[in-house]
C-alpha cells in the first residue's frame, strides 16, 4: 500500500496514472491562480453558475456535430468544450444583464442562470439520449468528470491553459489588484476596468471549461474557490496569495488524483475536492494570524490578562497607599472569600479560575492558591499599582474631558481601563 | 396534446406540487437575498441521503428525510461558521461548504454502487418522473374522469407515496407561511425591527431552511434537485418583477409555478412530438420533464423582466420615450413663445426637433408654416409652461437659496413636471428673479 502510494506520488505508477496526475496538478495550479481573482471580485458563485451553464453547450455542440454528419467531431473533446464555453459565457452574460436591467439581486440572478441553464442542459441531454443513443455516453462524464478518459492531448491542453492563466495573471497582477481592491480608483486612473474584468472572467471560463473532464461541471467551481479561500488564511499579500493558491490548487489536484488512483471506485473529481476540503479545514484552523485556533488563543490570552489585572488591582487596593509596610506583597493578600466575590462579579467559572492560576504563576504575578486565596508577588504588586493608576487617569479624563457623569463613571471606565494611558500631567490629554 | 390518466396524472401532480412548495418558500429566500442557500442545500443533501440509504439499506422515507435534513441544516450552519470564524466572503464560504458536501455525496454513491445498491446521482439531479406511471389506471378518454366520483376514489387509492409526501410537505409549507406571515414579512424586510419586536430571526431562518431541506428531499425522488434549485428562485423572481406587494407576490409566484409546471410538463412530450411530425414525419421522443419545467420557469422570468407593467424593460423604455416626447414638445412651444416675446425674427422649422414640430402641428399647437408660429391654443399652453418656469425660478431663489444666475437650468428641467407640482407664486412678488413678469 505505502509502496504503491509512493510509486504513484513519484510518477512511477504507470503511464496513464502519470497523465492523470500531471493533468489534474496543472489544472489545480491554473484554477488556484485564477480563483484568487474570482474570490477577490466576489465572483465565486458566478463561477458556479458558469460551470452549470456549460451543460446545454456540451449537448448542443454534440447535436450540431451529429446534425452536420461529423460523428468523429461529436466525440471529440475540443468541440464539446467549445460549446461549453459558448453557453458558459452566455450564462455569465445573462447574470450581468439581469443585474443591470432588472431589480433582481445577485443571488437571484446567479441562481436563475445556474438553475435555468442547467435545466436547459438536462433537456438537451435528454434529446441527445433520445436521438442518438449510445453515441452520447461521453457527455454525462463531463458532469461528474472522468479522469480515466484523459489522454496526453488533454494534459497538453491543461498545460497550455495553466501556463496561459499563470502568465496572464502575472502580467496583469498590478492592474488586476487595482481593479480588485479599488474599482473606482482604477476607473478614475484611466485603467480599462471593463476590459480587465472581462479578462478575469475569460480566465475563469477557460479554467472552468478545461476542468470539466477532470472534475466535472458540478465540482469544478470547488477547484476555483477552495485553494484561493484557503490561501487567503495564510497571507495578506496578493503576490504571495497568487503563488500560494496556485500551489495549494496543484497540491489538491496532485494528492486527490493520487489517492483516487490507489483504490478503485473513487471518482477523481470528488476526491480532489475532498482533499481541497481538508486543505481548507487545516487552513481555517491552523493559519497563524487569521486561523481559528490563533484567534481563540489570542482571545484567551486577552481575557487572562484582563482577569489578572482585575485581581491585581483588587489586591493593590486592599491597603491605603503609603501605609507602613506598603512594599511587602504579603500585606496585599486576598483571602478566598474576597477572590470569590471578585470572581462572582466578573463571572469567572471553574475553568477560568484554573487558567488564571496558571497565568499568574507563569507570569510571576503572584500565587492563586487552590484554597482560593491570592498573594501577589513584587511584580504583581507593581502591575496592580499601575492598573489602579491607569484606572484613576481614565476616570479623571472621562469625567473632565469627555463629560461622563459621575454616576456613570464606574461602568464607563470599566470598558476602557485596560487601554494603557500615557498621560500628560499638565492637560490631562490621553494619547 | 392528450392527457393520459395512466401516464400523466401522478408525474404532473408530483412536478406541480414540488414546484409550488419551492415557489412558496422561495419568496422569502429571494427577499432576504439568500436564493443561493436553496442551491447549496439541494447540492448538499446528497451525502445525507446516501448515508441514510447505506445505513438503513433501503429507501426508507423517514431515514432519508432525516439524513437529508441534517445534511442541509449542517451546510447552512457550517457556511455561517466558516463565514464568521474565517472571515470568508459569504458566497465563497457557501461555495466551499456545499461543493465539499456534494463531493462527499458523489464519493459515497460510488462506494454504494460498489455494493451494487440501486442509487445514482443522476436520479438525484434529474428525478425519475416515469417511476410514477400508474399502470392499473382505468381507461379514460380526455378529462371525463374529472366528473366521475368512482375514478376519483380510485385515484386517491392509487396515489403513490412520493405524491403524498409532496402534498404533505406542501401543506406544511402553506401552514408555515400562513401562520407566520406577519413575522416572515418583518424578518424579510427589516430584520432589525423584527429583532426589536422579539422575533427570533435565527428561529425563523432555521424553520425556513428546514422546510427548504424538506422540500428538496420530498422533491428529489420524483423530480430531482435541479427543479428545486430553479423553482426556489424563478417563480419568486418573476413575481417580484410584477408586483411590490408581498401578498400579491406570493400568490403570483404560486400561479407562475403552476403555469411553469403544467406548461413544462405538457411541452416535454408534446413539443418534440409536434416538431417530429413537422420535420421528420415521426414523433421525437419526449425530453426530460423536470428540465423543461425549469426552462419554462426561466423563460417566464425573462418575459416578466421585459414585459412587466411596472418594472419591465419595455414599460420603462416607453415611459422614458413619452417623457422625452413631451419634453421636446414643451421645449418647442416655450421657445417659440420666448421668440415672440423678445420680438426676434422667427427661426426656420429646420432648427426644431422634426418630430416635435410634426406632433405640434397635428395637435394644432403651431400653424404648420415655415417658420412655425404658435396658434392660440399653443400660445396658451406655452404661456403656462413659461409661467411654470418662472415660478420654479422664483421658488429656487427664495426657498432653495440658489443664486439667480444658477436657476435657469434646474427650472428648465422642473418646468416639465405635472402642473400640480408647480409652486405657488409668493404673495408679494409679481416678477421672477430676472425681473420678468410671473404672468407672461
Amino acid at each position: 500500500m505505502f509502496r504503491e502510494a509512493f510509486e504513484i506520488l513519484t510518477f512511477r505508477g504507470g503511464f496513464n496514472t502519470n497523465v492523470v496526475l500531471l493533468g489534474t496538478t496543472l489544472l489545480g495550479v491554473a484554477a488556484g491562480v485564477v480563483g484568487v481573482f474570482a474570490l477577490l471580485r466576489k465572483r465565486s458563485l458566478v463561477a458556479d453558475a458558469l460551470a452549470h451553464a456549460t451543460l446545454p453547450g456540451i449537448g448542443l455542440a454534440f447535436l450540431a456535430a451529429i446534425g452536420l454528419g461529423l460523428t468523429d467531431a461529436a466525440r471529440s473533446l475540443p468541440v464539446l468544450l467549445l460549446g461549453a464555453g459558448v453557453t458558459g459565457v452566455l450564462g455569465v452574460g445573462a447574470i450581468q444583464w439581469l443585474l443591470a436591467k432588472t431589480r433582481l439581486t445577485e443571488d437571484a440572478a446567479i441562481g436563475l442562470v445556474l438553475g435555468g441553464f442547467f435545466g436547459a442542459g438536462v433537456v438537451v441531454l435528454s434529446v441527445v439520449q433520445g436521438s442518438a443513443a449510445g453515441a452520447s455516453a461521453g457527455l454525462s462524464k463531463l458532469i461528474y468528470g472522468q479522469t480515466a478518459a484523459m489522454g496526453t492531448r488533454d494534459v497538453a491542453l491543461m498545460a497550455g491553459v495553466a501556463g496561459a492563466a499563470v502568465v496572464v495573471a502575472l502580467l496583469l497582477l498590478k492592474e488586476m489588484s487595482l481593479v480588485c481592491f479599488d474599482e473606482g480608483f482604477a476607473a478614475v486612473g484611466g485603467w480599462p476596468v471593463g476590459v480587465l474584468d472581462a479578462t478575469m472572467l475569460a480566465l475563469v471560463v477557460v479554467v472552468t471549461v478545461s476542468g470539466l473532464q477532470a472534475v466535472g461541471l458540478l465540482l469544478v467551481v470547488a477547484l476555483l474557490i477552495i485553494p484561493a479561500v484557503s490561501a487567503r488564511f495564510w497571507t495578506e499579500d496578493l503576490k504571495k496569495l497568487v503563488v500560494l493558491a496556485g500551489g495549494l490548487g496543484g497540491l489538491c489536484g496532485y494528492a486527490g488524483s493520487a489517492v483516487s488512483a490507489l483504490a478503485p471506485r473513487q471518482p477523481t473529481g470528488a476526491v480532489i475536492v475532498l482533499v481541497g476540503g481538508g486543505v481548507f479545514v487545516v487552513s481555517l484552523l491552523l493559519a497563524p494570524k487569521r486561523g481559528v485556533l490563533a484567534a481563540v488563543w489570542r482571545r484567551l490570552n486577552f481575557r487572562m490578562r484582563l482577569a489578572a489585572d482585575h485581581l491585581l488591582e483588587r489586591s493593590f487596593e486592599t491597603r491605603e497607599p503609603g501605609a507602613p509596610g506598603a512594599d511587602n506583597p504579603a500585606g496585599y493578600a486576598l483571602d478566598a472569600s474576597e477572590v470569590a466575590a471578585l470572581g462572582e462579579r466578573r463571572g469567572w467559572g471553574v475553568a477560568m479560575r484554573a487558567m488564571l492560576r496558571l497565568h499568574v504563576a507563569r507570569r510571576g504575578l503572584g500565587r492563586l492558591a487552590y484554597d482560593g486565596s491570592f498573594t501577589p508577588s513584587h511584580a504583581g504588586l507593581a502591575r496592580g499599582r499601575s492598573v489602579a493608576a491607569n484606572h484613576t487617569k481614565w476616570e479623571k479624563f472621562l469625567h473632565e474631558r469627555a463629560g461622563v457623569d459621575v454616576t456613570h463613571l464606574d461602568w464607563t471606565v470599566d470598558q476602557v481601563e485596560h487601554v494603557e494611558v500615557a498621560q500628560d500631567e499638565t492637560n490631562g490629554e490621553a494619547r | 396534446m392528450s392527457f393520459s390518466l395512466a401516464l400523466d396524472l401522478f408525474p404532473w401532480a408530483a412536478a406541480t406540487l414540488a414546484a409550488l412548495c419551492c415557489a412558496l418558500l422561495g419568496n422569502f429566500l429571494v427577499l432576504r437575498r439568500q436564493g443561493l442557500l436553496g442551491d447549496a442545500i439541494s447540492h448538499a443533501v446528497l451525502p445525507g441521503l446516501v448515508a441514510a440509504f447505506l445505513l438503513t439499506g433501503g429507501r426508507s422515507g423517514v431515514a432519508m428525510f432525516a439524513g437529508a435534513a441534517i445534511a442541509g441544516l449542517a451546510t447552512v450552519a457550517l457556511a455561517e461558521a466558516v463565514q464568521r470564524l474565517g472571515r470568508v466572503e459569504p458566497g465563497a464560504a457557501l461555495g466551499v461548504v456545499f461543493s465539499v458536501m456534494f463531493a462527499l455525496g458523489v464519493l459515497l454513491i460510488e462506494q454504494a454502487a460498489a455494493r451494487s445498491v440501486d442509487l445514482d446521482a443522476d436520479c438525484v439531479l434529474y428525478g425519475q418522473l416515469e417511476t410514477l406511471v400508474w399502470f392499473e389506471a382505468p381507461p379514460q378518454a380526455g378529462f371525463a374522469w374529472l366528473a366521475s366520483p368512482a375514478v376519483w376514489s380510485e385515484i386517491v387509492a392509487a396515489t403513490p407515496r412520493q405524491v403524498w409526501t409532496l402534498l404533505v410537505v406542501f401543506l406544511i409549507c402553506v401552514a408555515f407561511v400562513v401562520a407566520l406571515f406577519k413575522e416572515l414579512r418583518l424578518v424579510s424586510f427589516d430584520a432589525q425591527l423584527a429583532a426589536s419586536q422579539g422575533i427570533r430571526d435565527r428561529w425563523m431562518h432555521g424553520l425556513l431552511m428546514t422546510l427548504v431541506a424538506a422540500a428538496t428531499v420530498a422533491a428529489f425522488e420524483a423530480v430531482g434537485s435541479i427543479l428545486v434549485i430553479a423553482m426556489l428562485i424563478a417563480p419568486a423572481a418573476t413575481a417580484r418583477l410584477l408586483t411590490d406587494r408581498l401578498v400579491t407576490q406570493v400568490l403570483v409566484s404560486l400561479m407562475t409555478a403552476l403555469a411553469a409546471a403544467t406548461l413544462g410538463y405538457a411541452g416535454a412530450s408534446s413539443v418534440p412530438a409536434w416538431l417530429g411530425h413537422a420535420f421528420a414525419g415521426r414523433p421525437f421522443p419526449a425530453v426530460n420533464a423536470a428540465g423543461s419545467i425549469v426552462v419554462i420557469a426561466g423563460g417566464l422570468v425573462f418575459v416578466a423582466a421585459l414585459l412587466s407593467p411596472s418594472h419591465g424593460l419595455v414599460a420603462k423604455r416607453l415611459r422614458l420615450l413619452a417623457y422625452a416626447r413631451r419634453t421636446a414638445l414643451d421645449d418647442l412651444l416655450i421657445s417659440l413663445l420666448r421668440q415672440e416675446l423678445s420680438g426676434t425674427s422667427p427661426l426656420p422649422a429646420a432648427v426644431w426637433a422634426k418630430r416635435a414640430v410634426r406632433r405640434a402641428t397635428a395637435a394644432q399647437l403651431i400653424d404648420g408654416q415655415d417658420p412655425p408660429r404658435l396658434t392660440d391654443a399653443g400660445r396658451a399652453r406655452a404661456a403656462d409652461l413659461l409661467r411654470a418656469h418662472r415660478l420654479w425660478e422664483t421658488y429656487l431663489v427664495n426657498e432653495a437659496d440658489l443664486a439667480p444666475d444658477h436657476v435657469h437650468q434646474p427650472a428648465h428641467t422642473l418646468e416639465h413636471l405635472p402642473p400640480t407640482l408647480t409652486p405657488d407664486a409668493p404673495a408679494t412678488a409679481t416678477t421672477d428673479p430676472h425681473g420678468r413678469p410671473l404672468r407672461p
